[in-house]
């Protein structure tokens, strides 16, 4: 951990940084797979470097919120930026349109099937839900509402194993 | 224009009725944490608190905003007494049983959904903005609390006169819902709020349709409610505030 990092200088470079940032509920996903970033800005004003990070969130009342902001700043402070301005921005709303192929990939693999369809072309359908763990879709849901504000809880009637599913927002 | 106030105090006067109501109701729905009949119902009913405080954070922030008098989220939220209040009496009734407590939601989210939708189409792009975003989750909401009304209403006898009784209660604070005073009127001329007949007329067809498939009826309202967007409120909501404020009142400026 201790080991002398090149300096971050550049926007691949933060972004890439950003890669190690995770949602607390989720940790492994990055808030760059989720869709939470939504812009990144480099200034070098002399010789300072200042980083504006644009994140929206995901849902309103989602207490991660706080705590990925913290980390965000946590993470690129350490890395020698001398000033981190993020912005919020709620317009377009977060959708899981958004969250990337490796970010479902990620999620399959922590056992919470990713959404089943895709926001913007079609009304959300819960029917086709897949089990994370036998990929069977014979599947029920016990709860619309889950352990985080973006989960269901489902049930899986061939490994008879419950699972979360990453609601369709 | 002959406006009863200038445009950003109606704004300020909105932008607070949206977000009492979110906490209000928020609030209401928290006191089941711990206490609802199933688990997943615990979750579910907290869930929609939290997405309604989430909710009330952003328009209370916002209305802090438009009065310009640097009031926060906390001040608005923690500091106002029952007279400054400007929720509906629906959200400050008491959660009573289960069934009151669905039909109390299911009759709040069909009315949230349709003006929040109307609101994500309106003109003040701060106000379109964070409807958008609530609008997402209210549907969630609505798909909730409309299959309990169904389920329960076309359930056992007991559950459906629960449901029958639920309604007698909660009746009386609908013709509330669709009141419009001066200044919604005003934000009606400027397209900021959706038509509030249209609102209505929506509500009506929505809410009678899925009555009907739970077998229940929707009793006829002879005393309403009224004024809960002026400050006047029943007796309920000054034990809420009593509660939700306690903290600040006690401790002012506490903080973790």
């Amino acid at each position: 951990m201790s080991a002398v990092l090149p300096p971050v200088t550049t926007h691949a470079q933060v972004l890439e940084l950003l890669d190690s940032v995770t949602d607390p509920e989720i940790p492994t996903v990055s808030i760059g797979d989720l869709g939470i970033i939504r812009d990144v800005e480099v200034h070098h004003l002399g010789q300072e470097i200042h980083v504006v990070i644009t994140i929206t969130p995901t849902y309103s009342g989602c207490p991660a919120t706080r705590v990925i902001e913290a980390s965000i700043r946590n993470t690129v402070e350490r890395a020698g930026i001398q000033k981190v301005v993020i912005k919020n921005r709620l317009q377009p709303a977060w959708t899981t349109d958004w969250i990337t192929e490796r970010g479902r990939q990620r999620l399959l693999e922590a056992g919470i099937s990713p959404p089943a369809c895709c926001v913007a072309h079609s009304i959300p359908d819960d029917t086709n839900v897949a089990c994370p763990y036998c990929q069977s879709h014979n599947t029920l849901v016990l709860s619309q509402f889950g352990s985080t504000p973006c989960k269901a809880l489902w049930h899986c009637r061939d490994c008879l194993e419950p699972f979360d599913y990453f609601k369709p927002h | 224009m002959n406006n009863a106030l200038n445009i950003d105090q109606a704004r300020f006067e909105q932008l607070l009725r949206l977000g009492d109501n979110a906490l209000i109701l928020g609030h209401r729905l928290s006191e089941w944490s711990a206490d609802a009949p199933v688990l997943e119902e615990d979750i579910a009913l907290t869930n929609v608190a939290l997405d309604l405080i989430g909710h009330a954070r952003l328009w209370l922030t916002a209305a802090g905003q438009a009065e310009g008098q640097g009031r926060s989220e906390d001040d608005l939220a923690y500091l106002r007494d029952v007279r400054d209040w400007r929720n509906l009496h629906l959200v400050e009734l008491p959660n009573g049983d289960f069934a009151r407590t669905m039909v109390r939601q299911f009759f709040f989210d069909s009315y949230h959904l349709l003006l929040l939708e109307g609101l994500a189409c309106g003109h003040d792009a701060e106000i379109a903005g964070i409807a958008n975003k609530a609008a997402k989750e209210v549907r969630y909401h609505l798909r909730h609390s409309r299959n309990w009304v169904i389920r329960l209403g076309d359930g056992t006898e007991e559950s459906h006169a629960r449901m029958q009784r639920a309604l007698d209660d909660c009746a009386p604070c609908v013709p509330e819902l669709f009141e419009a005073d001066q200044i919604y009127l005003d934000l009606e001329s400027l397209n900021i709020v959706p038509e509030i007949k249209l609102l209505k007329s929506e509500w009506e067809l929505k809410v009678n349709g899925v009555l009907a498939e739970a077998t229940l009826q929707m009793p006829e309202i002879l005393s309403a409610h009224s004024g809960g967007r002026q400050g006047l409120h029943g007796e309920h909501l000054g034990y809420l505030l009593a509660e939700m404020q306690f903290l600040q009142r006690a401790y002012p400026g506490a903080s973790w």
